[in-house]
């Protein structure tokens, strides 16, 4: 293996002890909210998102309505669309990787396929984070699910400032273009502004208005532009 | 919650990211397009981490996370690696919340 990918490996597998800490506080709440341990873990492996997962279980343990969690959950989920046309060339063209990586398609591996430049590197940071943060997951929500109440409560140790940090991170390169720039400010804006006024997941979606933001294209070549190795190879 | 309750959510963010890439072999995007779809992808991210950084729930999260996620940014900014990044913004959270700030 090439030290580049080493370093991935590494990267991936920073955020994925974070994943591995919400997983287990995950698996140890929904036990704690009167879900049955196999369906826990079987929700971890089936949704793969952590964000619908809390929040479907903290509408069903303030008493909700299993519909209204669900819908929630799917609402929160919805910006997967968007994030799937962006980066369907780092998941890969075959129907094999297509079904599978689809699956995979979180913030965190949109994040790390868009960190990259070469069109196969953000394939293979896709996958490599993907896998990393599945396995994490899933084995934390295990742990929580097995050690119930002996979980400590994971903001302590600041998790929660680990996300967005690492998100920051990974968007960075991004953020050298001047237009990305400006749709991320724009849409930023927009979504603090109706957080306080819409249910959680439309906010993220509001961001998308931020486009208007976008200069005409034209300066780009090929390389040009955030994320410039994610569209790449078409449609064949 | 409910295996029905579950399976109706697996299907439907399955079918949520399973569109993405589906469509867009379906649909002939131009250069431009594409270009958009990438910032859009952009600013989703950014408002992701605003949001994450900033609030819980539909309130503000309180000062210790966005600092911590401020230290990260300066972190990232400096081009240290990823791993100090990550534990550089948990760490100062967790210190903050140590010392009682919210």
């Amino acid at each position: 293996m090439r030290s580049v990918d080493r370093g991935l490996v590494r990267d991936a597998a920073a955020l994925g002890a974070a994943v591995l800490m919400v997983g287990i506080s995950f698996g140890a709440l929904a036990v704690a909210a009167g879900v049955s341990p196999w369906l826990t873990v079987g929700m971890s492996l089936l949704v793969f998102a952590g964000g619908a997962q809390f929040l479907a279980i903290g509408v069903l343990a303030s008493g909700g309505a299993a519909a209204a969690a669900v819908a929630g959950g799917l609402l929160l989920n919805a910006r997967h669309l968007p994030f799937g046309l962006a980066v369907s060339g780092a998941i890969g063209r075959s129907w094999p990787a297509r079904l599978v990586g689809s699956h995979l398609l979180v913030d965190e591996t949109v994040a790390f396929a868009t960190a990259q430049r070469d069109p196969r590197r953000a394939r293979l940071a896709f996958w490599t984070a993907g896998l990393t943060l599945f396995a994490a997951w899933n084995v934390g929500t295990a742990i929580g699910v097995l050690a119930g109440q002996a979980v400590g409560d994971p903001a302590a140790f600041g998790v929660d400032a680990a996300f967005p940090a690492g998100l920051l991170a990974l968007l960075m390169p991004s953020l050298g273009d001047r237009d990305a720039r400006r749709v991320a400010a724009v849409g930023v804006a927009l979504a603090l502004l109706a957080t306080p006024l819409l249910p959680a997941g439309l906010p993220v979606l509001v961001a998308l208005a931020g486009l208007v933001a976008a200069g005409r294209s034209g300066r780009g070549g090929p390389d040009a532009g955030p994320g410039a190795g994610l569209g790449s190879g078409g449609p064949r | 919650m409910t295996w029905a309750a579950v399976l109706v959510l697996a299907a439907g963010t399955y079918a949520f990211r399973l569109a993405g890439p589906v469509l867009r072999e379906r649909l002939h995007v131009s250069d431009s397009v594409q270009r958009l779809l990438s910032l859009g992808a952009v600013a989703l991210l950014a408002a992701l981490i605003a949001i994450a950084a900033f609030t819980d729930g539909d309130g503000f999260a309180g000062w210790a996370r966005p600092a911590g996620v401020a230290v990260g940014a300066l972190a990232a900014l400096r081009r240290l690696p990823f791993v100090v990044v990550v534990i550089a913004a948990a760490a100062t959270t967790a210190g903050l919340r140590a010392a009682g700030v919210p």
